[in-house]
């Protein structure tokens, strides 16, 4: 137990430090959310209300994405370099492997949900009436499922070329269905049905629940639970795909 | 966690295969090779690309799909838990991360095998690349941070595959002077090369030709065998005759 605790961490401490050495990754993964949501506050200067309607979802959107696209190209490198061959010949358990990445997204997530709402919440005045801590916790939630939706598509591409195709393959259709642009319940009932089964769709209405007048924070903890459901099964579902041996 | 536990001990060879054969998509990759290494011993894999060296070092590192016939290291089924702390494995690439330094790589393997780095970077002659990232390495640098993540924790037994390909003569020699002293301090180790000139380092020898075992010999009997020292004639003759 105290090993696969240690394994799990030196993965953690060296997805972290592969990062380090990629400074522009990491600021872009921090400054891109920022200006598109200044750019959004000009957007609506005099639409207060639009602001809070599409900036609060936009924030747990940008983990989704970043933490998509670190994990399913960190894990495709993994598998076409061979380290992941190679680890898996050492003592490290597949799923301390996979462990070690969540500590390690998930570090990301929360430093880049605690800046991108600082800047959000603050300067940009942002209207939240739940509890801004939890629009953290959602983030979180919602980079975990980035990262077990990432996992997947690195185990179905075969080049980076692929793999980011599955970016636009995976989060966009989510996007349109999510709420964003038309509320779920005004949709035709066939894709009310289908968003009702993707995980954007409660992260957003999550985010929906924080902004809106009448807040209910059981409900905004009722769809982090739901994210976090998806996290899980995405991050099984993924984990199967890291398989020791291989033709 | 009540398995047995693998041993390591004389009695029980280190490797043994009975049968193996791997197909690998439309390749029939290994056809019915059957042999034993022995412990603490220094055997050379040997054969040239395609043959399926680095399929039969992939099985026995566990890490091979489609396995079939009896294969087992100490007795067990590769890659189950107990045995990957034995096991020092370096692939054909160098399976290393770009991105880190030569001591980052070092120091996160050093703690996922529970292993201290001692003097390995001086041992395999990287002390003055030990801060630079791998990405600015030349591909022998990097077989050699390979090669020394590899030998991290004194593994028993060593899979190590062409490691001394593209390397300069010196230092191919000075690698095969450690790989003896390794074998020396009770380690057993099983080196492929497509080199036949490489035998003449090893104890022992497997000869593998198109996913077939040729022989089972010491270097001494290839030569005894052949009638030449000519390491590449001798192969050829080998096959002349089989």
């Amino acid at each position: 137990m105290k090993g696969s605790v240690t394994r799990s961490f030196a993965t953690a401490r060296r997805v972290l430090r592969q990062l380090r050495h990629d400074p522009r990754t990491v600021g872009l993964m921090i400054i891109v959310p920022c200006v598109l949501e200044t750019l959004l506050r000009l957007i609506y200067t005099h639409r207060r209300q639009a602001f809070d309607q599409a900036g609060a979802p936009l924030l747990a959107i940008f983990p989704l994405m970043s933490v998509f696209l670190v994990t399913s190209i960190a894990l495709l490198r993994e598998r076409i370099s061979g380290t992941l061959e190679r680890l898996l010949t050492t003592p490290l358990g597949r799923h301390e492997l996979l462990a070690g990445y969540a500590i390690a997204f998930g570090l990301l997530a929360t430093a880049q949900a605690v800046i991108v709402s600082a800047l959000t919440l603050g300067p940009l005045g942002l209207r939240v009436r739940g509890p801004s801590e939890l629009v953290v916790v959602l983030a979180i939630a919602v980079a975990l499922l980035g990262m077990g939706l990432g996992l997947l598509a690195s185990a179905f591409a075969r080049s980076e070329f692929q793999v980011v195709q599955f970016l636009p393959a995976t989060v966009l259709p989510q996007l349109l269905l999510c709420g964003l642009l038309v509320a779920r319940q005004r949709m035709p009932a066939a894709l009310y049905g289908i968003s009702d089964a993707l995980p954007m769709s409660y992260a957003v209405d999550g985010m929906h629940h924080l902004t809106s007048k009448v807040s209910a924070d059981g409900a905004i903890l009722g769809d982090i639970a739901i994210v976090l459901a998806f996290a899980v099964g995405s991050l099984v579902l993924g984990a199967a795909t890291v398989k020791r041996r291989t033709s | 966690m009540s398995e047995p536990e693998p041993k390591w001990t004389v009695a029980v060879p280190a490797v043994s295969a009975r049968d193996v054969s791997v197909r690998r998509g439309e390749i029939q990759a290994l056809r019915h090779v059957s042999f034993e290494v022995p412990p603490g011993r220094l055997t050379g894999l040997l054969g040239p690309s395609g043959s399926g060296k680095s399929t039969l070092i992939r099985a026995i590192a566990g890490v091979q799909a489609a396995v079939e016939g009896r294969l087992t290291v100490l007795g067990f089924e590769p890659g189950r838990a107990g045995l990957r702390r034995w096991l020092g494995y370096m692939a054909q690439s160098s399976s290393v991360y770009e991105d880190l330094t030569v001591l980052e790589n070092l120091r996160y393997f050093a703690e996922i095998r529970g292993a201290q780095l001692g003097g390995l970077l001086e041992r395999v002659g990287l002390r003055e690349q030990t801060h630079q990232l791998v990405r600015r390495l030349s591909g022998g640098q990097r077989a050699r941070v390979s090669l020394a993540i590899a030998l991290l924790g004194s593994p028993r037994l060593l899979l190590l595959d062409e490691p001394t390909v593209g390397l300069d003569p010196l230092l191919r020699r000075e690698l095969w002077r450690l790989f003896g002293e390794l074998a020396g301090e009770g380690a057993t180790l099983l080196i492929s090369s497509h080199v036949m000139e490489e035998a003449r380092h090893c104890e022992d020898l497997l000869l593998l030709r198109d996913g077939r075992l040729l022989a089972q010999l010491t270097p001494d009997e290839l030569v005894a065998q052949t009638s030449t020292t000519d390491m590449d004639e001798a192969f050829v003759r080998l096959i002349e005759r089989a």
